[in-house]
């Protein structure tokens, strides 16, 4: 579990967090939402140890982030796997020198217990063939998962993806979804996902934040925002005339 | 500061700041250490990619610089009561005091740290360099210290450059007929004092670090986005010269001065 309490995040005069408190469970997909520029990935970075917040403090399971030594914060962080919102591979190495990358670095594992382990995560991400590949010679989406099998090779207790499925088509952007929550529950981890797609809230929503101004506006599970007063909420889930529709067959069919 | 303007002191003080974190990042490059194991093969790479690779160039300039240091020696010595051999005594010091150590440095504060700057600043952007961060892993130890290390090696390529120059100045003057080779060798070994060379060895292995390290602090830290890397690659240049130029002088004073 991942406790926040009242962060708060400035750069110079500009004030990007403004007091931000809420849980995030273990086993679920946590979603963060909110319009472009509204903080999300500066609240996720923040998550992540990347930014201190200047007020505030965050708990992963009783630890509290700034209390701990240098050491120890390098030591918890080997225990997150962040997918990042251009997926950040390293272009030197290949696509399976990207995922044993961690494994090297942080573990003692014999060459053939990495590549099994390789093997099975780039299997899980469904990317197997594209082994030997370079970053710049495989598409945004085979990035993407690349990404997350790098996220997850050394099994994390905390999964954080920055816009997983951005600039993907529909049915990528649902298997990707669908892959993540699935990873999330077999590994029983805490994942938290930074997204503006409303496919994905409605597929994996089940909680959600939404962010607006660098305040929490509104928090609630994928059902519940069907049924939100919220107005800064239903006026940006469901700004396109299709999910309004749909809010309306829901509510039509509920009464 | 009081008697400054207040736009000149800020951009004191900015300089101060500058140096400080630079400082601060060199301290932070040797803590908590990559596995030997990857850190061997990042080292092996870098070797080739800073030191190896840039013997051709090396090699190319200071073969014509010693070439035209000789020419130009001859041409105005041209007193018949000197005696020629100066010739190449002229083109010894220069060389081993100054063109190979000093003028090859900035060349590669081109050639090198643009390369540095550019990699390191391209990871910054595309957030490689938070990914490392994310998992724990020590980004300036990886990223820096191989190439510090690497740069050790860089004295030798000098060694080279050394060698090379004097060899075409021996090939510009003596088939230029300016002076025959029994004058040349003369000249050569005219007044030689050892202690000159370990002054060329000891900036070299400064300048080495310089441009190690002065272009990989300017990648590092560097903000925004594709556009800011060229920026960043051009004043980590200027910069690496700088401090080579300032540094130079200041070993001359304390070493032979
Ligand atoms: N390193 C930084 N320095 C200064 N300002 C920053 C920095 N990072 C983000 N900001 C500012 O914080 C605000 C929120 O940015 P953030 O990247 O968190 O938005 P976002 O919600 O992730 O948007 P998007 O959905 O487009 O990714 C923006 O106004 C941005 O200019
Ligand atoms: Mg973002």
């Amino acid at each position: 579990m991942i406790e926040v309490k009242d962060i708060h995040k400035s750069f110079g005069e500009a004030h990007i967090l403004k007091g931000i408190t809420t849980t995030f469970e273990k086993g679920k997909t946590n979603l963060v939402i909110g319009q472009s520029g509204s903080g999300k990935t500066v609240f996720l970075k923040c998550l992540l140890g990347l930014f201190s917040p200047e007020v505030g403090d965050i708990v992963y399971d009783d630890k509290v982030y700034a209390n701990l030594s240098g050491d120890e914060q390098r030591d918890l962080r080997q225990e997150m796997g962040m997918v990042f919102q251009g997926s950040a591979l390293f272009d030197s190495l290949t696509v399976a020198g990207n995922v044993q990358f961690p494994l090297e670095m942080f573990t003692k594992q014999s060459k053939s217990e990495m590549q099994d382990r390789v093997d099975t995560v780039l299997k899980r991400v469904n990317l197997i063939d594209a082994h030997h590949k370079f970053p710049s010679e495989i598409s945004g989406g085979m990035q993407k998962r690349v990404a997350i099998a790098r996220a997850i090779v050394m099994n994390p207790k905390y999964l954080f993806c920055d816009e997983p499925n951005s600039g993907l088509d529909p049915k990528t952007a649902i298997l990707i979804d669908n892959l993540i929550k699935e990873i999330t529950e077999e590994y029983h981890i805490v994942t938290i996902i930074n997204t503006h797609d409303m496919n994905s809230v409605m597929q994996i929503g089940e909680k959600i934040l939404f962010l607006k101004n660098g305040l929490k506006e509104w928090e609630g599970t994928k059902h519940e925002i069907f049924k939100t007063d919220n107005e800064a909420v239903t006026g940006f889930v469901y700004s396109s005339d299709l999910f309004k529709k749909v809010r309306q067959m829901y509510i039509e069919e509920r009464n | 500061m009081l008697f400054l303007p207040e736009e000149v002191n800020f951009c004191f003080m900015n300089y101060l700041a500058q140096i400080g974190s630079y400082f601060l990042m060199l301290r932070e490059v040797f803590k908590k250490p990559t596995k030997w194991r990857i850190m061997k093969t990042l080292i092996l790479k870098e070797i080739d990619e800073l030191v190896y690779s840039s013997l051709g160039i090396i090699i190319f300039i200071s073969f014509f610089i010693g070439a035209v240091v000789t020419i130009q020696t001859a041409l105005n010595l041209n007193n018949p009561l000197i005696p020629k051999n100066l010739i190449a005594f002229a083109t010894r010091q220069s060389v081993i005091l100054e063109f190979a150590p000093t003028f090859v440095s900035i060349i590669m504060a081109g050639k090198v740290g643009s390369y540095i700057t550019s990699s390191i600043g391209t990871m910054r952007v595309t957030e490689q360099i938070d990914a490392l961060e994310v998992m724990g892993v020590n980004a300036l130890n990886y990223l820096v210290f191989p190439k510090i290390i690497a740069m050790l090696f860089y004295p030798f390529a000098i060694a080279i450059a050394m060698y090379v120059g004097i060899f075409g100045g021996w090939l510009a003057g003596v088939f230029g007929g300016f002076l025959t080779n029994a004058d040349f060798v003369t000249g050569l070994t005219l007044d030689f004092i050892p202690f000159h060379i370990a002054y060329a060895f000891i900036k070299t292995l400064l300048f080495a670090i310089v441009i190690a390290t002065v272009p990989a602090f300017h990648g590092f830290y560097m903000k925004g986005g594709a556009l800011e890397v060229g920026k960043a690659s051009t004043t980590a240049f200027v910069w690496t010269s700088v401090v080579i130029i300032i540094l130079n002088y200041i070993l001359t004073q304390l070493l032979l001065g």
